[in-house]
């Protein structure tokens, strides 16, 4: 099962790696910076709506269509794009990737999850933790990948679309490996030897909430405002690394030159993705409520020595940094065990879904303040740390609500829970087809 | 090792490698160029 994740996971990935794209299409097609971003901004929106409204879907019909509509729509995406580039029709290079492909960003996230904490029931943090470390690994494969190929076939619009062409095909025979390999396990699967503890934690339910439910809890949007704080802080760093770093120094007699700013941004990806499975796994032990604490409080910390630190040391800048961005990481991978503890395995890909609307959010909130404050104090003359000292005191005020919003999520009232004989029927109506696992 | 359990774990290590392999050659690249940060 996680290889069949992880096909999935490092191929939709590559969306990270969109900015590849950006100054080939600029120069070819005649695009603003603005227009270049359209299709990878087009692509997370997509991802979002596509998981909120697809995830009862994937529910319904299994993994293995999951994956299959990702495949797809992923590939096809990049094959209409690669059309587009080929006929210097740049809205069909939108459509295509963003539009079609991020339908298949969406579902392909959400696919393996509810699965993968099925197979998992005594390590769920450490199963999602996997697959959505690779999403953060997947932009490590296509960014050079994508750059030599665009080396190889040229940065006009022909060399653009037979990247593309490359791309889609590549990826579909990638994540076929997932369709063919993806199982349910059959009904009451257990690990060899593991028993459920008799005594759970008080947060974690035996209970299952449907998604039409739980998104009417208060929990479902308290962990909704905690994955949107979390992931806003986390972005505010990233989308600013590389220029961050350079102003944070450049009045030190050790300035950060652009090549070491881009090493700092690469080792800030490899803080996000390792982030995911450790602090994942991490919350298998400490439990999911005491890690958002981590993430929150001790994040809210990090940002505030990178604060208070100024320009005096550029070692534990970067440590701070690369802490905040393994909890940025650690926050994706660790929501789905929460939701399965809160909410209990039943439609937990659903709920997952929904609750990616967050991200769609963070995504415009995060780069929007930083950047948005960051003009503001360079319009007022401010330069090195003082450009940014404003922009971390309000990361740190978003991590404290973060922080309270965790504080109040408390154990799912039981008269949202699924009357135990429905939860049973659904389960039966399921089991002809997840009998031999073979969906 | 019976003959069904050596198919098995021969698939198991061919799928592992899939995905393993990629991964690998990303990870080798965000190495390389993470290290600028303390040589560039």
């Amino acid at each position: 099962m996680p290889p069949a994740a992880l096909s999935v996971h490092l191929s939709i990935g590559q969306a990270y790696a969109w900015s590849v794209f950006k100054p080939p299409l600029e120069s070819s097609l005649d695009l603003s910076g603005t227009a270049s971003a359209l299709p990878f901004q087009l692509g997370i929106v997509m991802l979002g709506l596509s998981a909120a409204f697809g995830g009862t879907l994937v529910e319904r019909n299994g993994p293995r269509w999951a994956m299959f509509v990702s495949l797809v729509c992923f590939s096809s995406g990049f094959l209409v794009a690669a059309l587009g580039a080929a006929t210097r029709q740049y809205w069909l290079v939108v459509l295509g990737y963003g539009f079609i492909g991020g339908i298949g960003l969406g579902i392909g996230y959400i696919s393996p999850v509810s699965t993968l904490m099925k197979w998992f029931p005594d390590r769920p943090g450490m199963a999602t933790g996997i697959a959505i470390m690779g999403f953060g690994g997947g932009a490590l494969i296509a960014s050079p990948w994508s750059s030599k190929l665009l080396e190889h076939f040229g940065t006009d619009s022909g060399g653009i679309a037979a990247t593309f062409l490359v791309h889609g095909v590549t990826y579909a025979a990638f994540m076929a490996l997932g369709v063919l390999l993806v199982r349910v396990p059959p009904e009451g699967w257990r690990p060899a030897g593991w028993e459920p503890p008799r005594e759970q934690g008080h947060m974690i339910s035996t209970a299952d909430v449907s998604a039409r439910n739980a998104i009417r809890t208060p929990q479902f949007w308290f962990l909704w405002v905690v994955l949107c704080m979390n992931v806003t802080a986390g972005i505010g760093i990233l989308e600013k690394a590389a220029p961050m770093i350079g102003n944070y120094f450049e009045d030190t007699d050790t300035p950060v030159s652009a090549t070491a700013a881009a090493g700092f941004v690469a080792l800030l990806s490899a803080a996000n993705m390792a982030g995911r499975l450790l602090w994942s796994s991490a919350s298998d032990l400490i439990g999911r409520k005491n890690m958002y604490r981590v993430y929150l409080g001790v994040g809210a910390l990090m940002y505030l020595a990178i604060a208070q630190l100024g320009d005096s040391s550029k070692p534990l800048f970067v440590v701070c940094a690369l802490v905040i961005l393994s909890f940025y990481g650690g926050g994706f991978s660790t929501v789905p065990a929460y939701l399965k503890d809160l909410f209990g395995t039943y439609q937990v890909g659903a709920i997952h879904g929904r609750l990616l609307t967050a991200w769609s959010v963070a995504g415009v909130l995060g780069p929007y303040i930083v950047n948005k404050v960051a003009d503001h104090q360079e319009e007022a003359g401010k330069t090195g740390p003082g450009l940014y000292s404003l922009s971390l005191t309000i990361m740190i005020a978003l991590l404290v609500v973060g922080f309270v919003a965790n504080e109040l999520i408390r154990p799912v009232h039981p008269r949202f829970h699924e009357p135990a004989t429905a939860t049973a029927e659904a389960e039966a109506e399921a089991a002809p087809a997840e009998k031999g696992g073979d969906r | 090792m019976t003959e069904p359990t050596r198919n098995r774990t021969a698939l198991t290590v061919a799928v592992w490698a899939w995905v393993v392999l990629p991964f690998g050659y990303g990870v080798y690249e965000l190495v390389q160029k993470a290290t600028q940060l303390f040589t560039g």
